[in-house]
């Protein structure tokens, strides 16, 4: 808690700089805004101001300066800018009565937020799965574990034009299939590393004590292994939610997707609205910190109950 | 048929060899050989399986297919090479960096900054930065600088937190004891916290190296030059050339594993007395 006002603070810095920003990033074209409204500008037409710095052109047209900060296709628009458009595609559709429309974020982030869960879903099932073989075989230990470090090094966006392509040749609709497997690739790797350090934990004394009572193999997994790994697993899945919305959003960059927010960037950018760019980028910002939130108040609550919280 | 089975056996095999070599020793060379069968067996099973049931090169090419597209065409792949990972993602990665690990050292002086940045890096550091590309394109034009800005900032808050984390790493008796030696704020950090901090420097940096050429490729999505691999990925799959596709996606497959291999093998020349070095 103790942070909360260094974090505010820095925030506000932050708010701070990007206003001071936004001036000399939109002068040239609240220039020209204003010279085809008539005003006179100096130096005049757009060609020769392109040879005379920001600076320059903000002292010589002071008055004009405050124009950038309301443009409508602005370089960078102003915080209170992106705010508008967040609210004007999120609440007001809610206020309105259609929360579901094609033009707003709900449903974007709502296509998104399905992708992401199912490759989540299956990235997270695979590391498991993955971490007990190479908890309990050597063989898969040692062919698969410098594969899943190498897997990592590859730049899977790569991959991506190319998994959208196959899964439509192979006759899967839609873009779900696709984003998810992206984003299971990328989650998987935290999962993995995570749980086999977790199931790794018990000490042998522990693991020679259950040999003491008898207990089978699958008995230590259940009782021992498993409980053990649980606060790795949850310190991973932080981690691999976060990087399945990744992958969500990649999937959604090349050319073609319609939906999700990743989409809304590519649209945005393709129509010239850099407002639709960083509404969308803040939506993404939003539910990447509402899904590890969640996890990390679920973590909270299992191990208080399992009595492992510290 | 014969090439399902043949695929079948071969994975099979593949997988005994490599259970009969995982129980009978640990020496080095066993450790190298056995991904290495593992790898060799997986692009054996593919082009036995895209053979078997005749898939089109333009769904799925075969491995030898890529290879060969793969040796035709190095001057084009050397070419998108040097404009995505030595223009774009190098470059970027290398005022990321330095950035990062300025800004992480004025940050540490004020408790105060650390304690409000810290979270926000954090943050920061999950989110899907790669969505900028298009602002990043639209404000530094289609050539590389575009792409290094976009990498710069991908790869900045990993570094950050890493380095602001690792800066603390050195106990409270370590400082005490170069007190005790009058050495200055300047001495203490070369001398004592910075090579405490090297191991977590490292965990960024490598962390940064695949962010990097994801941050460059995504961003040769948005427009680029005529080259780079992003480009060349994004027309490739347009105009039905998967092979060259693929054999790009090898490009970038090496890339970023030379690249992290660079890096960790720096990372063990630097942190040789590190526990996780050792043995």
């Amino acid at each position: 808690m103790r942070s909360v006002l260094p974090v505010l603070t820095v925030l506000a810095v932050i708010v701070g700089i990007w206003y001071l920003a936004v001036a000399p990033m939109n002068v040239r074209v609240a220039l020209d805004q204003a010279e085809r409204a008539g005003e006179v500008i100096v130096p005049e037409g757009s060609v020769p101001r392109r040879e005379v710095s920001v600076w320059r052109l903000m002292l010589s047209n002071s008055d004009h300066v405050g124009l950038g900060y309301a443009l409508e296709r602005p370089r960078l628009p102003t915080p209170a800018q992106v705010g508008q458009e967040l609210w004007k595609t999120t609440g007001a559709m809610v206020a309105k009565g259609r929360p579901w429309s094609k033009r707003g974020l709900i449903y974007h982030g709502w296509i998104t937020l399905q992708s992401t869960l199912w490759g989540f879903a299956l990235g997270t099932l695979l590391g498991i799965v993955g971490a007990v073989a190479i908890v309990y075989s050597r063989t898969a230990q040692l062919s698969l574990m410098p594969w899943a470090i190498i897997s990592q090094t590859i730049p899977i966006v790569a991959l991506a034009p190319m998994i959208i392509v196959l899964s439509s040749q192979v006759g899967i609709e839609g873009r779900g299939v696709p984003k998810a497997i992206i984003s299971a690739y990328l989650c998987f790797f935290p999962v993995l590393v995570g749980m086999v350090k977790g199931l790794r934990a018990p000490e042998t004394s522990q693991l020679d004590l259950l040999r003491t009572y008898n207990a089978s193999g699958l008995q230590s997994f259940l009782c021992l292994r498993l409980p053990a790994s649980v606060p790795y697993l949850f310190t991973s899945l932080k981690v691999g939610i976060a990087a399945a919305l990744v992958g969500t959003i990649v999937g959604e960059l090349p050319t073609g997707a319609i939906s999700g927010l990743g989409a809304r960037i590519l649209i945005g950018d393709q129509f010239g609205t850099p407002l639709a760019i960083w509404s969308a980028l803040f939506a993404a910002a939003v539910l990447a910190g509402a899904l590890v939130t969640l996890l990390d108040l679920i973590q909270r609550i299992t191990l208080k109950r399992m009595g492992m919280a510290t | 048929m014969s090439w399902l089975i043949l695929a079948l056996l071969i994975w099979l095999g593949g997988w005994a060899l490599n259970s009969w070599l995982a129980h009978r020793s640990n020496s080095r060379a066993v450790r190298i050989v056995i991904p290495v069968i593992f790898g060799l067996t997986l692009l054996v099973v593919w082009e036995a399986l895209v053979r078997g049931f005749g898939i089109s090169p333009v769904i799925l090419p075969a491995p030898s297919t890529v290879a060969q597209t793969f040796a035709a065409s190095t001057d084009i792949l050397w070419v998108d090479f040097h404009q995505t990972v030595v223009k774009g993602a190098l470059r970027g990665f290398a005022i990321g960096a330095i950035a990062a690990f300025v800004a992480a050292i004025l940050i540490d002086r004020s408790a105060f900054l650390t304690r409000g940045l810290l979270p926000i890096g954090n943050f920061v550091a999950a989110l899907p930065i790669v969505g900028i590309a298009p602002i990043m394109v639209n404000w530094f034009g289609f050539d590389w600088q575009s792409k290094a800005a976009v990498v710069v900032v991908m790869v900045f808050f990993p570094i950050l937190v890493n380095t602001v984390q690792g800066l603390n790493e050195a106990s409270a008796m370590q400082r005490d004891l170069m007190r005790t030696y009058a050495a200055g704020y300047w001495q203490t950090l070369v001398r004592l916290r910075l090579p405490a901090a090297m191991p977590f420097i490292f965990n960024g940096l490598k962390i940064a190296t695949t962010l990097a050429l994801i941050g460059a490729i995504v961003a040769e999505y948005f427009g680029s030059p005529t080259r780079g691999m992003g480009f060349r990925i994004s027309t490739g799959v347009g105009s039905l050339s998967i092979d060259l596709v693929w054999a790009e996606i090898a490009v970038a497959a090496l890339a970023g594993t030379a690249f992290y291999g660079i890096v960790a093998w720096i990372e063990k020349r630097v942190t040789f007395w590190h526990p996780s070095q050792r043995g």
